[in-house]
């Protein structure tokens, strides 16, 4: 094992090995037992793909419209909040998804205030933790039903964003990680879509709109390089695909259009999901001390 | 990466914290331990015998190994167990724990509070050096261990263990471990819940106390060097299992549970003392009616109750320094009076005074009016003598001139009859000079 004296307080020099490096496995360890809870929010009109995008995200069926199949989709009159948790299992390691659907956002003719009961959940959700660490008594592990990151969905105009989209970004930013993406993608050329985030990535700057990853947070240079380099493809042209389909002997994700099958999970067309993916679970990894 | 590997590069990245204290008698190994726990030179001053109090000296240092840095920070305990009175030895230890606790909790109830980048000096274990008797433990071991063992995790360590051969070291271990459970101090109980670790930890939990030997100094063994200790009897190798649980300690405190200790020290200890700080200022879960007491609610009614105690404790102020005022100014006017009645009867005085001088320096001008006057007819009269025998004007001016003046010669005297009676006792003396020596002449003639 490489040995070297670290220019500390003291001056130390390591005559030998020691083995403090065995305090990473055990703090995997501790982490896989204990498990992650991650909490997402995904907003936007209805018809964006909102709930087969996070199916395709967890590459299984998590969203509202899984659990209640047979329901009539009814427009709702205000904007409802709905939660549905699930535990998603990898290697051992468990995760507690929560994902948070907003129908009804947008929707209306007179959207005003429609961010309200949202920003009104998220909060409540800070002072519902606020509260359990403040406890002269508390406990050992506090739930966290903190919302982690609010995936947001803009239509895919090509133009530019809308007052609803500035508004709601705006606002949400301010308390919550907001992590744009264009929706159904697959309506726009490759051009096009490099037009549209141009001009997105402009408004998003005029209007002073921190996105995640925000500037603010970078740790050190080289978390700057990385997060840089993910800031470039902001917002994340996504589709969202749940069906399986042959695909020169493969099976794989995607849709099936007359003009050929969009694969969802391809790199070079579509820089998500795997880029999303580690987006969120970058999202999950800071946000747990 | 996966999320474990996301949350150990962040860590990596921020780096760890390691507190360890040392508690033992001046000579009983700890530094020498710790240098050879950690494979360095601490610089670590030998301390003399001769200190009157117990004091704690803490050293912070950076070791890196691969990409893991650890800051670890010694605390060692200075002149435990030299004192001749021993009772108030372990409070400074105890007193320096709270501290570091209080700065953690301070820290936690800041509104703009920045715990991600906070340096923990919590302890998070502690080793006590048992001195190598091969007896039992003293009494100054238990009462300071049962003073601690609520606020840290305790790690009991036989030091020098190469003064105590095998078979009294087994009796030895036990009777400590059995002496501890009888006086219910609690020690660290290596974690057994996990399967990965248990098995190891079940059985290193049946070793304790740890007999230890450190050393610096490397002797040749074979073709390699170790660290040892050289006797003329025969080479005590530090990191043979067969020679002392140095290998042992090792394992158990840096390898297997270093984060589990870290972990106790926060979720146990820490939050022990939280809620016994809170309560101690008055915060409650429970409120009076039996109902849920946010904290906010409490630390609200407390700045109530505080402020309404600041308006009366400055009210009772204000009134106390009104009444001051008025019995100042109550005094100065006395005072004043008592000056303006003084002035007056000075000045009544004064005016009396006055009078009388000006009274007798009337009277005095006017005698000596009256005595120039008197001068002046005398004056007269003198003249008028003169000019009535001029035959002996002349000698009787001379006989003036011998005999001088007789008028002069008569003291001055207030008094108008004195001055008439001169006055005419000069005429008849005149007259009668005047014929006694008009007589002789004549006769002589």
């Amino acid at each position: 094992m490489p040995l070297t004296a670290a220019p500390g307080p003291a001056g130390c020099q390591l005559f030998g090995y020691v083995g403090i490096e065995a305090v990473l496995d055990q703090m995997k360890i501790k982490t896989m037992k204990t498990g992650f809870e991650f909490n997402i929010m995904v907003v936007g009109q209805s018809g964006l793909g909102k709930s087969t995008m996070v199916n395709t995200l967890f590459k299984s069926k998590v969203s509202r419209k899984a659990s209640q199949p047979s329901q009539e989709e009814r427009i709702p009159k205000t904007v409802q909040l709905q939660s549905i948790t699930h535990v998603i299992e990898e290697k051992g390691v468990k995760m507690k998804l929560t994902v948070t659907d907003t129908p009804g956002f947008g929707d209306q003719i007179n959207n005003e205030n429609c961010w309200d009961p949202i920003i009104k959940y998220i909060n409540e959700q800070y002072e519902r933790y606020l509260r359990e660490e403040i406890l002269i008594t508390r406990k050992r592990k506090i739930p966290d039903t903190r919302v982690h990151g609010c995936v947001y969905f803009v239509p895919p105009t090509g133009h530019w964003l809308r007052p609803l989209d500035l508004e709601f970004m705006r606002r949400l930013s301010k308390i919550v990680n907001v992590v744009p993406v264009i929706a159904k993608a697959d309506t726009l050329t490759l051009e096009e879509r490099a037009e549209f985030k141009q001009r997105i990535q402009e408004d998003l700057k005029t209007h002073a709109i921190s996105v995640y990853p925000q500037e603010d947070f970078d740790q050190d240079p080289d978390d700057r390089v990385l997060n840089d380099r993910i800031r470039e493809k902001i917002p994340f042209a996504v589709v969202g695909a749940d069906q399986e389909h042959q695909v020169n002997g493969k099976r794989v994700l995607g849709r099936k259009t007359k003009w050929g099958i969009i694969e969802g999970e391809r790199s070079p067309l579509h820089p998500q999901p795997p880029p999303g993916y580690r987006g969120s679970a970058r999202g999950a990894g800071e946000l747990h001390p | 990466g996966s999320l474990p590997d996301q949350l150990v590069k962040k860590s990596i990245k921020q780096g760890f914290c390691f507190n360890i204290l040392c508690i033992g008698e001046t000579g009983s190994g700890k530094s020498t331990l710790i240098n050879s726990l950690f494979n360095t030179n601490f610089d670590d001053p030998v301390s003399t015998h001769f200190l009157p109090v117990v004091r704690l000296r803490a050293q912070t240092y950076e070791l890196q190994e691969s990409n893991v840095l650890l800051k670890l920070t010694i605390v060692n305990t200075v002149g435990f167990g030299d004192q001749i009175n021993k009772e108030d030895s372990y409070q400074p230890i105890v007193d320096y724990i709270d501290a570091q606790f209080e700065a953690y909790l301070q820290e936690e109830l800041k509104i703009k509070r920045s715990l991600f980048s906070y340096h923990d000096t919590r302890i998070h274990v502690c080793l006590y050096f048992i001195s190598p008797t091969g007896h039992s433990l003293k009494s100054l071991d238990l009462l300071t261990m049962k003073n601690l063992d609520s606020k840290v995790n305790i790690i009991p360590i036989i030091g020098k263990a190469d003064s105590i051969s095998k078979t009294e070291l087994q009796k030895f271990k036990k009777k400590i471990m059995s002496e501890l459970v009888s006086n219910g101090v609690q020690i660290y109980q290596f974690p057994t819940d996990d399967e990965t670790v248990s098995k190891i930890n079940t059985i290193m939990n049946g070793h304790l106390p740890f007999a230890v030997v450190g050393s610096m100094e490397e002797v040749k063994i074979g073709n390699k060097m170790v660290r040892a200790r050289q006797y003329p009897w025969g080479i005590v190798q530090v990191e043979n299992e067969n020679h002392c649980d140095f290998v042992k300690l090792r394992e158990m405190l840096i390898c297997t549970n270093m984060e589990d200790l870290r972990e106790q020290t926060h979720a146990r200890h820490y939050e022990l003392y939280r809620r016994c700080r809170l309560e101690e200022m008055g915060f409650r879960d429970i409120g009076p009616e039996n109902k849920l007491v946010s904290l906010q609610e409490a630390y609200e009614a407390k700045r109530h109750e505080f402020y309404l105690e600041m308006r009366r404790k400055e009210e009772e102020m204000r009134q106390q320094f009104v009444q001051r005022v008025k019995e100042k100014e109550a005094i100065l006017k006395e005072a004043e009076q008592q000056i303006q009645n003084k002035f007056e009867h000075r000045m009544l005085m004064h005016q009396g005074e006055k009078l009388k001088i000006e009274k007798k320096k009337k009277v005095l001008e006017d005698e000596i009016a009256l005595f120039i006057e008197k001068k002046a007819n005398a004056d007269l009269l003198q003249s008028q003598a003169s000019v009535s025998t001029p035959v002996s004007l002349k000698r009787d001016k001379d006989r003036k001139k011998n005999k001088g003046f007789r008028l002069e010669l008569l003291c001055f005297d207030v008094r108008d009859e004195e001055i008439g009676n001169v006055h005419k006792q000069s005429k008849r003396e005149r007259e009668k000079l005047e014929r006694e020596r008009n007589s002789p002449r004549e006769s002589q003639k």
